[in-house]
């Protein structure tokens, strides 16, 4: 059924990556008959081939290309080469997703509106708004088959959510439940039921949980529309004197150049490769990098407000038994700047496995005072927080020339400081998460400080004002009318809430414009 | 997975037999350690035994857990017995050595207390050889399948049909 096109064909629209983003999007172009070549540095792998071990699904399916890190954040120090635990993948990095799938707050789309001036943070209002996204979120909500939206029942709670569920009740929060999860809770559905196995971080071998590799590039594929080429790196965006793109430059499996012809480029890299990708697509014409006029392309990285808390009791939780993000508590999602912060952030329950949990929890640490939580493994239960943090215009990501990929390509350098009011969050998060398990008799409390980022957002940002960003409203690039950006790095803001869901109605609404145009003949 | 080490078929008398004191909780011969008690025994190929011994006491000071025996340890850090990292890892433990020393021991496994050594590593923990066998370790030691079990973590469950019908939610203390 897969349509192969030929690299001459420019009749082609061709998407740069499969995870949220793009493999969404390739997906539902090709529903509507749009033809599409889906590019994807990494190889398929299958619910059948996900591995419950967590360092050998590592090995199986993150992006571990070089990069580079500076800033004054953690990561910088303790995980200098891996700045975010992402993957390559066809399906991207939701196979690797939690699956938390939620909305943004209204006000969260107008950030810079609701919070005013925060000094060193390039606040912006979001060029679209909550009533325009309402009915892109439940055609994304239906999609993903997220829980307790629609007629999709909750999650059943496992022991690392009733020891959260216990604390957070206790404390007086009252909005806390097993969240809305693009997981399968019934079996009346396309997709099997969760089977509370754990491991949702290593790809579910049931397939109860959402994936565009799974999902959304196989559906795309039936259309006859879709052709989906793993082991593809795109090294480059070939434009014309006009200044429109004409197609791409890609490492094949075999490690040779090839260039496919195009009529619009997607690009869905995750927010480093992105960037960093129009950065070394820079021309005589072009010479800052291609849709950089605005100097916007990598900067304002946002990686979300992180940390999570893990609390020892003196009994058994066993966390690791069924979902891995098995709840959540929201009442602090609100705006409220008597916390001493603008912006919200959830609290969600997560668990590691022992491995990971060696490497996380307290990077660099070493002796008995480390030692001690991990003999207490068993009995540990434990949270992440995620937060909206502050844009900044010198968090950004450039193009490292001294560092090559295997391809001989500038790598990306993730540049990252704290803003005053993400630490500022980060402590009262803390607090409040250490305040959860103190309410259930924990014994000992862990402030455990972020792992390398799994949300990576804003690098290409969305502006009405073509100066502010890369994007317009439609994801379309303010300076090349037929490149597009179709994932996290559209983002203008970050708001509280895990991105996904926002991505994927963002991927679902472009298709929908471009179809349009391009049936229009505008593009 | 990596293999367990097993004794090489010496009693415990053969071992203390043909063994030489080295201190802390060893038994060093020629070419080979082995647990007082011939729980285990491993052959040396590169490395001094004496020098093999006091790696795998300074992985247990690094990461100390009472209730894992040491031949995980010794499996943690017996890939730095090759060619190719001996002199690196002689010259470190030769570095902790000459610190017990000026600390007034004869050598880094004399010392009795995993306090006093404890001292020793870190003053010397920016040395590019302690995190190197730190950060060896974190995989080397936690993602051994064989100590899951003593810390209660129970790996893989998809082959066993996850948890929904095997205590997902069984917490009964709360
Ligand atoms: C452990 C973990 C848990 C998470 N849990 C949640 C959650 O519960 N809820 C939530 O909302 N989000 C979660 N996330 C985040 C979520 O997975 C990402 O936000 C989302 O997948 C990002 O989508 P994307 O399209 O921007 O990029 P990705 O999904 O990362 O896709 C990018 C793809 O592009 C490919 N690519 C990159 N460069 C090139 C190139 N030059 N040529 C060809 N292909 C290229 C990559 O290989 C990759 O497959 C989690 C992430 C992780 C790591
Ligand atoms: S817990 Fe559920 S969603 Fe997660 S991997 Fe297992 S079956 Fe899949």
């Amino acid at each position: 059924m897969t349509a192969p096109f030929d690299l001459s064909d420019d009749s082609v629209v061709v998407v740069i990556g499969t995870g949220a983003g793009g493999g969404v999007l390739a997906n539902e172009l090709a529903q509507k008959g749009v033809s599409v070549v889906a590019l994807e540095a990494g190889g398929r792998h299958l619910p059948e081939d996900f591995i419950n071990d967590e360092w050998d699904s590592f090995g199986q399916l993150a992006w571990t290309d070089p990069r580079t890190t500076s800033g004054d954040w953690r990561v910088a120090r303790d995980f200098s080469g891996l700045p975010a635990w992402i993957v390559k993948s066809v399906g991207g990095t939701t196979q690797h997703w939690a699956g938390a799938s939620l909305r943004f707050q209204e006000h969260e789309w107008k950030a810079a509106t609701t919070y005013g001036n925060v000094e060193g943070a390039t606040l912006l209002d979001w060029p679209i708004d909550a009533a325009e996204m309402d009915p892109w979120y439940t055609l994304a909500e239906d999609k993903l088959g997220v829980t307790r939206t629609g007629d999709r029942p909750g999650l059943p709670g496992n022991n690392n959510y009733l020891v959260f569920e216990k604390g957070a009740k206790a404390l007086g929060y009252r909005d806390v439940h097993t969240g809305r999860m693009a997981i399968n809770s019934d079996d009346k559905r396309d997709r099997l039921m969760c089977q509370q196995t754990g491991f949702c971080f290593q790809g579910c071998k049931w397939g109860a949980k959402w994936s565009a590799g799974y999902v959304d590039v196989p559906a795309g594929e039936a259309t006859g529309n879709l052709e989906v080429r793993p082991h593809s790196h795109v090294a480059r965006i070939l434009h014309n004197e006009a200044g429109k793109v004409t197609g791409v430059e890609y490492f094949d499996a075999d490690g040779n150049l090839q260039m496919q012809k195009a009529r619009i480029v997607c690009v869905a890299g995750n927010s480093f490769e992105s960037p960093r990708l129009l950065l070394n697509s820079a021309s005589s014409m072009f010479p800052n990098g291609l849709a950089n006029s605005s100097d916007q392309v990598g900067r304002n990285y946002m990686r979300h407000m992180t940390g999570s808390v893990y609390a020892v009791f003196d009994k058994p939780v066993k966390m690791w038994r069924g979902t891995t993000m098995a709840g959540i508590i929201t009442d602090e999602a609100r705006h409220d700047p008597s916390r001493g912060f603008v912006g919200g952030y959830e609290m969600e329950t997560l668990s590691l496995g022992l491995p990971f949990m060696a490497a996380f929890l307290d990077p660099g640490a070493w002796g008995r005072e480390f030692t001690t939580a991990l003999d207490a493994y068993e009995n540990m239960a434990g949270m992440w927080l995620v937060g909206e943090d502050m844009p900044q215009a010198t968090n950004r990501v450039t193009l490292n020339t001294d560092v090559e990929d295997q391809h001989g390509l500038p790598v990306a350098n993730v540049h990252f400081d704290d803003h005053p009011n993400d630490i500022a969050m980060r402590n009262h998060a803390y607090q409040q998460g250490v305040a959860v398990y103190d309410a259930v008799g924990a014994t000992r409390t862990f402030p455990t400080p972020p792992y390398p980022s799994t949300h990576n957002l804003g690098t290409n940002r969305m502006s009405e004002n073509p100066e502010d960003g890369v994007v317009n409203k439609w994801g379309q690039t303010h300076d090349v009318e037929n490149l597009f950006v179709s994932d996290g790095s559209q983002f203008t803001t970050g708001a509280a809430e895990n991105p996904t869901l926002t991505i994927v109605a963002l991927a679902i609404r472009q298709a929908d414009h471009i179809a349009r145009e391009m049936g229009a003949g505008n593009i | 997975m990596p293999e367990k080490v097993r004794p090489k078929g010496l009693t415990r008398r053969q071992l203390l037999s043909r063994s030489t004191a080295a201190g802390g909780s060893f038994v060093v011969g020629a070419g080979f350690l082995a647990a007082p008690n011939g729980a285990w025994a491993m052959e040396t190929a590169a490395l001094k035994p004496e020098t093999m011994a006091a790696l795998v006491q300074m992985a247990r000071d690094i990461y100390p857990h009472d209730q894992v025996g040491d031949e995980y340890y010794v499996i943690a850090v017996k890939g730095y017995d090759t060619a190719d990292a001996a002199e690196g890892i002689e010259a470190g433990i030769a570095k902790l050595n000459a610190a017990a020393q000026a600390a007034g021991h004869d050598s880094y496994l004399s010392m009795g207390w995993e306090r006093d050594r404890v001292d020793i590593l870190r003053a010397m923990e920016d040395d590019p050889f302690f995190q190197q066998i730190r950060g060896g370790l974190v995989t080397g030691l936690y993602n051994q399948k064989a100590v899951w079990p003593i810390f209660g973590y129970e790996g893989a469950s998809f082959e066993q049909g996850g948890y929904i019908d095997r205590g997902f939610n069984d917490i009964n203390w709360l």
